[in-house]
Formats: structure tokens, C-alpha cells, sequence
């Protein structure tokens, strides 16, 4: 019967053990196109011009409204201008982890 | 403190009196080293404010919905060639070229005019003078001389100018353009690696330099971990390379990681030519531009990360882009490192060093004490464990000063200056 050393297991595999098995579905390829396509799309934000220009509009001929002790709160006609949405982190139509 | 502080580019000009930074917010700090104090020769001037400016502004892109960032992901200075200084800044989109003027003289005695520009009555002027220029208080002026626009679909990572000082190159994730700085309405592309069909896309560039004597050669890098040499005599597309420089991997410590722990982060040649170093996650590698098939010397920057790779990979950590740099006589190269740390390696002793740049070390004077991060084991007194260090502070940017022992150390929000004892 043939007994096989055990060859010592890399740092970096070990590693990679670890995370597949936090992630199971991890696909096999990270460096592939929906990786690199995640890199190219970075500050992707979405949002209505139309909104944002009648907005734009709006503001300048009437006040807003003041702003309450909840500054961040946005609500009622106070219509969502670029500058308040708040930072998208970039995420694949997968997420890096779903493979 | 806000998030448009963080520094995110740190350059000395050419003569080494000027360091610009460039910050998220868009903004540009210059500092100006002070004059050498002639009874304190063993002081060098410090670096105070020279100037202030905003380069960038947030832009939207309505037709794709996407966010221009202001951050400043490089300066690039342009050799003095007058009073003024000139620099490059750039953007994800737009590169910008700056003049920097001093201003310390002003007219007065205008015939027309009072002091304070308003106009005289002309039938009040009996008498004509002839105005003089009177000193003032120095004023620096940044005015934008030329706005490079349009040119880029995917977001700049670096510009170089040329050794001709004519040109420079602008590069994005899957293209390279030519400029002349004096033209701003085109520009000619010389490497485009965008496949017809994204789906097939493998690698971005990461980065690229101009070679600093030949202006017909300059280095591109990828995230694949290799590095072309192009030659711009061969063809308009520069699309072959000349030369590819790649160390072949072992294909039995391939893992998940190799790949991303392989892209390159910074390229930067050597002020002789002769060699170029590349940034990778975990080392630092230098070439011989005559050796393609492996690099003639690698330094560890923080081997101890490779057993950590998985959290560092959840974290996005394993994507910071760390660059590097050479001292004015390229014997010593250096780059930053995780928890406020910075490594120098010499290149003719062998031996490297670990510091840091902290508020506590930062009194005047005071020697830097080196660092030591314990891998395994147990922990010497004064080392650092592994599971200690701050993934949060990380020191991305570093910079030397052409020709003395004067180094700028990019934490997140501030800038450290050291220079070497003297005696």
C-alpha cells in the first residue's frame, strides 16, 4: 500500500481554501471580464435628468425648505439632485463572489 | 477630517525646490523649500505653502450616467524653461496644464486710473506720468494654460511627459494617446488593447512612463503582472510591443490570488534608463530593459500579507494600488506599505528598512526608529503583529527629491516630509 507524503499546502492556497469555502460559488477565473468589467465601470450612478434638471429649475425660484434637525433627510418635493445620492459603491450585476 | 483631503498624488518638480500634491476634493497644494539658511548648514529649508489651487471640479456625464470624479490621479511637472512653472493634472477624464507665476511687482501711476481702478474724470488730468512697477507682496497665480478634454472613454491611471518636452502620453484602462502640449484638440492614439468583443477582455493597463532619454520609447504595465516596451518608430500603433517582460510563473503556486496579486500597480524608470521597477501587491521588482524574462532584483515589501490574502481579498484591500519611486542616484527605491509604514531598500547593501509615519515620530529632529511586523511566533518586544496593523491607514503615494535625501510620505490625509541626518 502506497502511502503518499503530504506535500506542505502554499501560504496562498491555504488562503484560497479559506475563501472558497466562506464562497462557495466563487468562480474559477477572478482576473476574468466580469472582474476587470467592474474596474472599468467604476462611478456609475444612476439617476433621472428630467428630475434633476425640473429640480434644478424648481430651486431657483422658490426656497427650500429649511432644514430640519435631520439635515439629511430628503423628502417630499425636494427632488433627488446627483449630489445627494448617496456614494454607490460599484458592484457587478453579479456580485465578485457569486463566480 | 473629509474625505476630499486624502491625498492622492505626491510629485517633486525637477529641480526639487516644488512638491505638488493632488487631493480628492480636486484641489492642488504646492509646497516651496525655503532657502538654505547660510549660518545653519546643517538645516536644509523646509517645505512651506507656495501655492493653492483647484485644478478639478466634479463633472456628470449625462449621456452614460456616470459621475466624473475631481480626484487628481497624477501631476506630472514640465522642466523649467522660464519665471513660471508649469505642471500637468489629471483627472479620470480631463488633463489640465497649469502655469504657476509669482507676481511681486505692480504698476502704479496710471494717468486714467486711481489707485483702486476706478476711473478719473479725463478732464481732471493735467499732468501725464509715466507709471513705474513698485514691489509688492508676493502673490502666486495658477491659471489653467491648456484644457485636454474628450480624448478617454475608460478613467486616466497615469500621464508622462516626454523627453523631448514637446509631447506626453495620457493613459486609461485600455488606451494610450500622444499629445503635444500645445495642441489640445486631438490626439493620437498609439495603444488600444479594447477587444471587439468585451466579453473577451483579459487585461487593462495599469500604467505607463515614458522612457526619460529616448522619446521614442515608453513602458506600459498590466494587470496581468507583465510590462511592454514600445517603440513609436515602428508604426503608429504602437499595438506590438517591442520587448514583453514577464517572470514566468510557477505553475504549481498558482492560486486564486496569483493574478490579482500580480497586477501592477506603478512602473517608473530608473533616472540612468537603464532599469525600470514595477509595483506589484506584494513586492517591488527591478528590471534590466535588457533582460525580458525576469527581473534582475525583487524586494519583499510585506511577504507576511500572502497568509492574510483572503481576508485582504474581502476587504478590496488586495486592490490598493501602491506606488514607488527611485532616489536621484536610483540606489535606493521605496514604497508604502499598510499601517502608516514605508520600506526603503538599498540596492548596493542589500539591506531595507521599515519606518513609519505617524504624529507621534513627527517632532522636528527626532531619527526615525525602524519597524519591525512579526509574522508568526511569538512577538519580540517593540515588533508588530500581523493582526495589529491598520488596513486603513496605507501609504500609497511616496515621493524623492531628484537630488537630495529628501523624501514626501503620502498618509491618507497628511503629507510627511523627512531628510537624512546631517551631520
Amino acid at each position: 500500500q502506497d502511502m503518499q507524503e503530504k506535500e506542505p499546502i502554499t501560504p496562498e492556497r491555504a488562503e484560497e481554501v479559506k475563501l472558497k469555502a466562506k464562497y462557495p460559488s466563487l468562480g474559477q477565473k477572478p482576473g476574468g471580464s466580469d472582474f476587470l468589467m467592474k474596474r472599468l465601470q467604476k462611478g456609475q450612478k444612476y439617476f433621472d435628468s428630467g428630475d434633476y434638471n425640473m429640480a434644478k429649475a424648481k430651486m431657483k425660484n422658490k426656497q427650500l425648505p429649511s432644514a430640519g434637525p435631520d439635515k439629511n433627510l430628503v423628502t417630499g418635493d425636494h427632488i433627488p439632485t446627483p449630489q445627494d445620492l448617496p456614494q454607490r459603491k460599484s458592484s457587478l450585476v453579479t456580485s465578485k463572489l457569486a463566480g | 477630517s473629509h474625505a476630499a483631503d486624502i491625498i492622492s498624488t505626491v510629485e517633486f518638480n525637477h529641480s526639487g525646490e516644488l512638491l505638488a500634491t493632488g487631493d480628492k476634493g480636486g484641489r492642488v497644494v504646492i509646497f516651496q523649500q525655503a532657502q538654505e539658511n547660510k549660518t545653519q548648514s546643517h538645516s536644509r529649508g523646509e517645505y512651506n505653502v507656495y501655492s493653492t489651487f483647484q485644478s478639478h471640479e466634479p463633472e456628470f456625464d449625462y449621456l452614460k450616467s456616470l459621475e466624473i470624479e475631481e480626484k487628481i490621479n497624477k501631476i506630472r511637472w514640465l522642466p523649467q524653461k522660464n519665471a513660471a512653472q508649469f505642471l500637468l493634472s489629471t483627472n479620470d477624464k480631463t488633463i489640465k496644464l497649469w502655469k504657476i507665476s509669482e507676481r511681486d511687482k505692480r504698476p502704479e501711476g496710471y494717468n486714467l486710473k486711481e489707485e483702486d481702478g476706478r476711473y478719473r474724470d479725463p478732464t481732471t488730468v493735467t499732468t501725464l506720468r509715466v507709471p513705474v512697477f513698485r514691489p509688492m507682496d508676493l502673490m502666486v497665480e495658477a491659471s489653467p494654460r491648456r484644457i485636454f478634454a474628450n480624448a478617454h472613454t475608460y478613467h486616466i491611471n497615469s500621464i508622462s511627459i516626454n523627453s523631448d518636452y514637446e509631447t506626453y502620453l495620457s493613459a486609461d484602462d485600455l488606451r494610450i494617446n500622444l499629445w503635444h502640449l500645445e495642441i489640445t484638440d486631438r490626439s493620437f492614439n498609439i495603444v488600444d488593447i479594447k477587444p471587439a468583443n468585451m466579453e473577451e477582455l483579459t487585461e487593462v493597463i495599469t500604467a505607463a512612463e515614458f522612457h526619460p532619454n529616448s522619446c521614442n520609447t515608453f513602458v506600459y504595465s498590466s494587470s496581468k503582472g507583465t510590462i511592454r516596451l514600445c517603440d513609436m518608430r515602428a508604426s503608429a500603433l504602437c499595438d506590438r510591443h517591442s520587448k514583453l517582460f514577464e517572470e514566468p510563473e510557477d505553475p504549481s503556486n498558482r492560486s486564486f490570488f496569483s493574478e490579482i496579486i500580480s497586477s501592477i500597480s506603478d512602473v517608473k524608470f530608473s533616472h540612468s534608463g537603464r532599469y525600470m521597477m514595477t509595483r506589484d501587491y506584494l513586492s517591488v521588482k527591478i528590471w534590466d530593459l535588457n533582460m525580458e524574462n525576469r527581473p534582475v532584483e525583487t524586494y519583499q515589501v510585506h511577504e507576511y500579507l500572502r497568509s492574510k490574502l483572503c481576508s485582504l481579498y474581502e476587504n478590496d484591500c488586495i486592490f490598493d494600488k501602491f506606488e514607488c519611486c527611485w532616489n536621484g542616484s536610483d540606489s535606493i527605491v521605496m514604497t508604502g506599505s499598510y499601517n502608516n509604514f514605508f520600506r526603503m531598500f538599498d540596492r548596493n547593501t542589500k539591506r531595507d528598512i521599515t519606518l513609519e509615519a505617524s504624529r507621534e515620530n513627527n517632532k522636528p529632529r527626532t531619527v526615525l526608529k525602524p519597524r519591525k511586523v512579526c509574522a508568526s511566533g511569538k512577538r519580540k518586544k517593540d515588533e508588530i503583529s500581523v493582526d495589529s496593523l491598520d488596513f486603513n491607514k496605507k501609504i500609497l503615494h511616496t515621493a524623492w527629491h531628484p537630488k537630495e535625501n529628501i523624501i514626501a510620505v503620502a498618509t491618507t490625509n497628511n503629507l510627511y516630509i523627512f531628510q537624512d541626518k546631517m551631520n
